[in-house]
C-alpha cells in the first residue's frame, strides 16, 4: 500500500474526503426524450425538436437506446439495476432550460449501489463505491461572446442524455480522485456508453470536498462544480482542502456551499451558499410513466458486455505473466488492449508488453500523437519483436530499427536490409573479427591471461564495435571466451 | 335561423352523405351564425377562409363517395389545442403572437376524418377557471339567460365555456374542449350540452397546452349524446407521442349508445349529497334516478368515503403541476417578452405582465405545495389521498355499471358573481373533480331546468375505459328527459 495522503496543518495531520459525481454524456443516436441529433460541433440550433424547445403541449418520450446504455453502464459497475425507476422535474429558472426544469431521476434512479476498483501506481487496488448512476437532460448553452449586451442561447445540447454517477465519499487524495476519473472514463469506453472526451464536456465532474483529523467525523464539505479535467481536479482538490483546513485551524467553520474551479488563478471560490441554493421542487415528471425494464433484457444487455478492464488486467496478468502495473496501462484503453493481444499473439507477452510500453508508448508521446495514429502497426511491431527472437538483429539494433521504423514507416525487415543491419551470427565471420581484436590488442590478451579478468569486457567491446554492432552478442562471448580461455 | 344550424352532427353527417345538403353551404350558415352571435365573445380567432376553403375540399371527397368520419362537418376547436398557421392563446397575455407550427394529435385526427375549422374557442386562461372570466380575451356570454333576471349576462361555465357557448348558440355543430378538474362536464351543464370527458390517456395529450398533465383530457361537447361520441370516437386513439396515452381499444359508441340500460346496476353516492345543495338540483338528480329505475336499471347506494377530500386533493395536485408546466412561459423563445435589466428581471416582467391573477395564484400554489419542508404535507400527502380516491372508485365499481351524480352544484351563475372568494369558485367542481382525479370517463347531459330557466345537467361516471358505458346511460337520460329547450337568443334566431 501506498502511504495515505495527508495534509500537514499547524494543528497536526489532515485527511481529506472526497466523493465525486461525474455528468457523463451517453452515446446515442437521439436526445433522451427527443428524436434530435446529438452530433456534436454542429451550426447553432439546427438539432432543435419541438419538445427541445419546449413549445407549448410537446411531451417528452423516452428514448429506450439511452436507458440500454445506462444499464449497460450499470452492469459494468457491477450495480444494482433498478427494473422500476421514476423520471422526476428540477425545477429552476434558467435561459438554456427552455422547459423551465430538467427531467432527472431523484428518488428512484434506474442504478443503485455499484463498484468501482481502483488501479494504484504501486499494482495495488482500491475499491471505491458508487451510490448510485441516473438519467437526466443536459441543457442548452449560453452564448455570451456573440453581442455586446445580449447572451444567446444554443439549444443543440438542450435534452440530449446525460449519466449522472455518484460515488460514495470513499476517495482520500486528489490522486485517487483522479484515478477514479480515468477508471470510471476507461470502463464507460469499453461498454461504448460515453467518448469520455472533457475536453469537448462529455465528462465532466463535481467534486465534493471535506477535511478532517484522522479519525474523527466527517466534516462539512463543500461541491466544487463541473471540472473537465484531471489536471484541475487535482489542483482543486488539493487548494480546496488547504483552504478549509486553513479556515478550521484560525477556529472557524466551513459552510457548506457550492464552489467554481478558477483555472486561471488555481483557487476556487464560492458561487453560493447553501441558503441560496436553489429549491429545485422535485416531483415526478407527470408526462412520463415510471420506467419499466425486464429483466430477461437486462441479463440480454448483460451478456453482450464486451470484457470489462479489471478482468482483462487478471487475464493479462495471470496468462502473460505482466506486472498488476504493465497490465493496468495496457487495459486502461480497450484499442491499446487489443493492439498489445495482437502483438503478443504468438511472441513473447512480456517482451511485447516492454516494446509497446517503453518504446512506443515513449515514442508516440514525444510525437503526441495517439496509438490510433501510430505509425508502427502492431504487426509491423511484432515484426520487429520477430527479429530480435530468431536472433536477425539484436536489441541494441533493434532500437535503432524502431527508431527508424517510427520515423518512416517502413518495415523491420525491409530496414534491416536496407541498412545491413543483419546480425552477424556466422561463427567464422565473428572469429575472424576476433582474431583481428586478439592480435591488436596482444599486450592486454597477455594481462588478462596474466589473471585481469575484468578485461573480458574490453575485448566484447572491441569486436562489437568493429562488427558495427552486428555481431550476435552471445557468439562473442562464447568465442571470445573459447579463445582466451582455451 | 335555418334549417341547416337545427340539424344534429349525425343528421349532417346523413345528409352530407347522401348530398343532400354540402359542407360549403352548411359551413356558410355557421359562418354567418359565428357573425352573428359574435357578442358572446366565445371565438378567440374565426377561420372563416380556411373553413370554407375545408369544406370546399371535404365536398369534393363525398362527391367522390369518400370521406372520412366527419367529413364536411364545421367544427370549433378550444384555444388550448395548438393548430398549425392558426393562433393559439390558451386564452393568455403571455402568448401573445403565437402561432403553432404544429397540429395537436387530436385536431390532426379530425382534420384527417374531415372535419372542417370554424375557429379557436375562447376559455380560462390556460384552462383555470370555472366561469371563463379569467380570459385574457375577456368573458364568455352564455347563450342562456335567466327569466328571472333576463337582464343580466350569465357565465358559460368553464374552462371550456367558449366551446358551450357555440354550441348551445348554434355557432358550431359541436367543438372540443378539455378536462382537467370539470372543464368539459361543468359547462355543458351550465350550458345545456352534451359533454364528455373520456378516461384519462383515451385522448393524446400531444399539442394540447398543458395545465395539469395528470389530470388533462380532451373530450367532445355537442347537442346530443350522439354527436359527442361520434365525435370522440374519431378523437381517441393511441398515440406513441404521449407516453400516457392509452392502448386500450375503445368501444364502438354508436352501437354501444342505444343499448338501453336494462339490468344495469347505477351506483348513487352518498357522498354528493353534500350540504347546501340546491333544492332543484337535488330534485333533477332524483329525477334522473326515477328515470333510469323505469328504463330497467337498478339503482345501488354507494359509498365513495374520500370524497370530501377531493376538491382539496385537486386544488394542490393541479397547481403543483401548473406552477411546473408554465415555466416554459419565460419570454425566452415565443410569447410576450418584458424586456428588464437581467434575466431575473425579464422573467419577472413578462410572467407579471402575461399571466393573469387567477393563473399567478395558481403558480404560486402549485410553488409552494412543491417547495422544500411542505412537500410531504401537501403534495405527497395530496398524492396519497388522490390513491384512497382510486381505490373508493374501484370498490363502487365491483358492484355498479355506472355512477349518476348531479354535474354541478348550481345552474348557471351571473357574470361577476363568485369572483370576490376563489374558493367558492373552485366549489363548482365539487362532483367533476373525484372522477378526474381517478382518471375515470363521465359524460354531462342535459336533464333540466331550473325554476328560473336555466339548463342543469347530470354526470355519469364510469369504469376505466369504459366509455360505451357512459354514453348508453347518458343517451338513456337523454332520452327520458327529452331535452329540447333552447337558448332564447337561438329559438329566436
Amino acid at each position: 500500500m501506498t502511504e495515505p495522503y495527508r495534509i500537514q496543518g499547524e494543528t497536526g495531520e489532515w485527511e481529506v474526503v472526497l466523493g465525486l459525481e461525474v455528468h457523463a454524456q451517453v452515446i446515442s443516436q437521439a436526445k433522451l426524450f427527443s428524436g434530435s441529433s446529438t452530433k456534436f460541433g454542429s451550426e447553432a440550433n439546427t438539432q432543435v425538436s419541438l419538445v427541445d424547445a419546449a413549445m407549448p403541449g410537446m411531451l417528452p418520450v423516452i428514448n429506450r437506446e439511452c436507458v440500454e446504455q445506462a444499464v449497460r453502464t450499470g452492469l459494468a459497475l457491477k450495480a444494482q439495476i433498478n427494473l422500476r425507476s421514476v423520471f422526476d422535474r428540477k425545477n429552476y429558472f434558467y435561459a438554456d432550460l427552455p422547459q423551465g426544469y430538467q427531467i432527472s431521476q431523484y428518488k428512484d434512479p434506474i442504478v443503485g449501489e455499484g463498484v468501482l476498483l481502483l488501479d494504484l501506481p504501486d499494482g495495488s487496488t482500491k475499491s471505491v463505491g458508487i451510490e448510485r448512476l441516473h438519467l437526466e437532460q443536459d441543457a442548452g448553452k449560453s452564448l455570451h461572446d456573440q453581442h455586446p449586451q445580449k447572451t444567446y442561447i444554443d439549444l443543440n445540447r438542450s435534452g440530449v442524455a446525460l449519466m449522472e454517477i455518484v460515488s460514495k465519499p470513499d476517495l482520500s487524495s486528489p490522486e485517487e480522485a483522479g484515478l477514479y476519473v480515468k477508471k470510471l472514463r476507461s470502463i464507460l469506453r469499453y461498454v461504448g456508453t460515453c467518448d469520455g472526451n472533457m475536453q469537448e464536456g462529455s465528462m465532466r465532474a463535481d467534486v465534493n470536498v471535506s477535511v478532517r483529523k484522522p479519525g474523527d467525523p466527517l466534516g462539512t464539505r463543500c461541491e466544487i462544480k463541473n471540472m473537465n479535467s484531471v489536471r484541475f481536479i487535482h489542483q482543486a482538490i488539493e487548494y480546496e482542502a488547504r483552504r478549509q483546513i486553513e479556515i478550521l485551524e484560525s477556529g472557524g467553520k466551513i459552510d457548506q456551499e457550492t464552489r467554481l474551479f478558477d483555472t486561471g488563478r488555481g483557487e476556487t471560490r464560492s458561487m453560493r451558499s447553501k441558503e441560496d441554493a436553489h429549491d429545485y421542487r422535485y416531483f415526478p415528471d407527470p408526462d412520463l410513466l415510471p420506467l419499466v425494464l425486464d429483466q430477461a433484457r437486462v441479463d440480454a444487455l448483460g451478456a453482450d458486455l464486451p470484457e470489462l478492464p479489471d478482468v482483462k488486467k487478471a487475464r493479462f496478468i495471470a496468462d502473460f505473466g505482466l506486472s498488476p502495473y504493465d497490465a493496468a496501462i495496457l487495459v486502461e484503453e480497450r484499442a491499446t488492449a487489443d493492439w498489445y493481444e495482437k502483438l503478443a499473439k504468438g511472441r513473447d507477452p512480456k517482451i511485447a508488453a516492454n516494446w509497446l510500453i517503453s518504446e512506443l508508448f515513449g515514442a508516440l508521446n514525444k510525437a503526441g500523437k495517439d496509438l490510433v495514429d501510430s505509425p508502427v502497426s502492431a504487426d509491423a511491431l511484432g515484426g520487429l519483436v520477430d527479429l530480435i527472437g530468431d536472433g536477425t538483429i539484436s536489441g541494441r539494433i533493434a532500437k535503432e530499427v524502431f527508431a527508424e521504423m517510427f520515423e518512416t514507416g517502413k518495415s523491420a525487415g525491409e530496414i534491416v536490409e536496407e541498412k545491413g543491419l543483419r546480425q552477424v551470427s556466422d561463427t567464422g565471420a565473428i572469429e575472424g573479427i576476433i582474431d583481428e581484436v586478439l592480435a591488436e590488442n596482444a599486450d592486454k590478451v597477455e594481462q588478462y591471461r596474466g589473471g585481469k579478468d575484468k578485461l573480458f569486457g574490453f575485448f566484447v567491446g572491441q569486436t562489437m564495435k568493429k562488427s558495427q554492432g552486428k555481431a550476435n552478442p552471445g557468439m562473442v562471448n562464447e568465442l571470445l571466451r573459447k579463445k582466451l580461455d582455451g | 335561423m335555418t334549417d341547416l344550424l337545427d340539424l344534429s352532427l349525425a343528421e349532417a353527417k346523413a345528409k352530407l352523405a347522401a348530398k343532400d345538403i354540402s359542407s360549403t353551404e352548411l359551413t356558410k350558415a355557421y359562418i354567418a351564425r359565428m357573425e352573428a352571435t359574435s357578442a358572446l365573445n366565445a371565438y378567440i380567432t374565426t377561420t372563416p377562409d380556411k373553413a370554407l376553403q375545408m369544406a370546399e375540399q371535404a365536398d369534393a371527397r363525398l362527391a367522390k363517395g369518400e370521406g372520412g368520419a366527419l367529413e364536411g362537418i364545421p367544427l370549433a376547436i378550444k384555444d388550448l389545442f395548438c393548430t398549425e398557421g392558426v393562433p393559439t392563446t390558451a386564452a393568455s397575455h403571455i402568448l401573445d403572437g403565437f402561432i403553432p407550427p404544429y397540429e395537436s394529435t387530436v385536431t390532426t385526427n379530425l382534420w384527417n376524418a374531415g372535419a372542417v375549422l370554424l375557429g379557436k374557442t375562447n376559455l380560462d386562461e390556460f384552462a383555470m377557471g370555472s366561469s371563463n372570466v379569467t380570459s385574457y380575451y375577456g368573458p364568455v356570454e352564455n347563450p342562456w339567460r335567466s327569466t328571472d333576471e333576463p337582464d343580466k349576462k350569465r357565465v358559460p361555465g368553464g374552462s371550456s365555456g367558449g366551446s358551450a357557448a357555440v354550441v348551445a348558440a348554434r355557432s358550431a355543430l359541436a367543438a372540443t374542449g378539455t378536462d382537467t378538474g370539470g372543464s368539459i362536464r361543468q359547462p355543458a351543464s351550465f350550458s345545456g350540452i352534451v359533454g364528455i370527458k373520456p378516461t384519462y390517456g383515451r385522448c393524446s395529450r400531444w399539442g394540447i397546452v398543458a395545465f395539469a398533465s395528470s389530470l388533462d383530457q380532451a373530450g367532445p361537447m355537442a347537442r346530443t349524446v350522439e354527436d359527442a361520441s361520434i365525435l370522440l370516437q374519431t378523437m381517441a386513439g393511441h398515440d406513441p407521442k404521449d407516453s400516457t396515452s392509452a392502448g386500450e381499444p375503445m368501444a364502438d359508441l354508436s352501437a354501444a349508445l342505444d343499448q338501453g340500460v336494462r339490468g344495469m346496476r347505477i351506483g348513487v353516492p352518498a357522498e354528493y349529497k353534500v350540504e347546501g345543495l340546491p333544492e332543484e338540483i337535488s330534485k333533477v338528480w332524483q329525477q334522473g334516478i326515477d328515470w333510469l329505475k323505469a328504463e330497467g336499471a337498478e339503482i345501488v347506494d354507494i359509498s365513495l368515503p374520500h370524497t370530501k377530500y377531493a376538491l382539496a386533493t385537486y386544488y394542490i395536485i393541479a397547481p403543483a403541476e401548473a406552477s411546473s408546466n408554465l415555466a416554459r412561459y419565460d419570454g425566452v423563445r415565443y410569447g410576450l417578452r418584458v424586456d428588464g435589466d437581467s434575466l431575473a428581471e425579464m422573467y419577472a416582467n413578462t410572467r407579471a405582465e402575461g399571466f393573469g391573477d387567477e393563473v399567478q395564484r395558481r403558480v404560486l400554489i402549485g410553488t409552494y405545495v412543491l417547495s422544500a419542508g411542505y412537500y410531504d404535507a401537501y403534495y405527497l400527502k395530496a398524492q396519497k389521498v388522490r390513491a384512497l380516491l382510486r381505490r373508493d372508485f374501484d370498490q363502487a365499481f365491483e358492484t355498479v355499471d355506472a355512477i349518476l351524480t348531479p354535474t354541478a352544484p348550481s345552474d348557471a351563475f351571473a357574470i361577476g358573481e363568485n369572483e370576490d372568494d376563489p374558493v367558492k369558485m373552485y366549489l363548482q367542481d365539487v362532483f367533476t373533480v373525484p372522477a378526474s382525479l381517478a382518471g375515470l370517463p363521465g359524460i354531462s347531459v342535459p336533464a333540466g331546468l331550473s325554476a328560473r330557466g336555466l339548463p342543469m345537467g347530470l354526470q355519469v361516471l364510469g369504469r376505466m375505459f369504459d366509455e360505451g358505458s357512459v354514453v348508453r346511460v347518458g343517451r338513456a337520460l337523454e332520452r327520458a328527459a327529452d331535452f329540447s329547450a333552447v337558448p332564447a337568443m337561438v329559438r329566436e334566431g
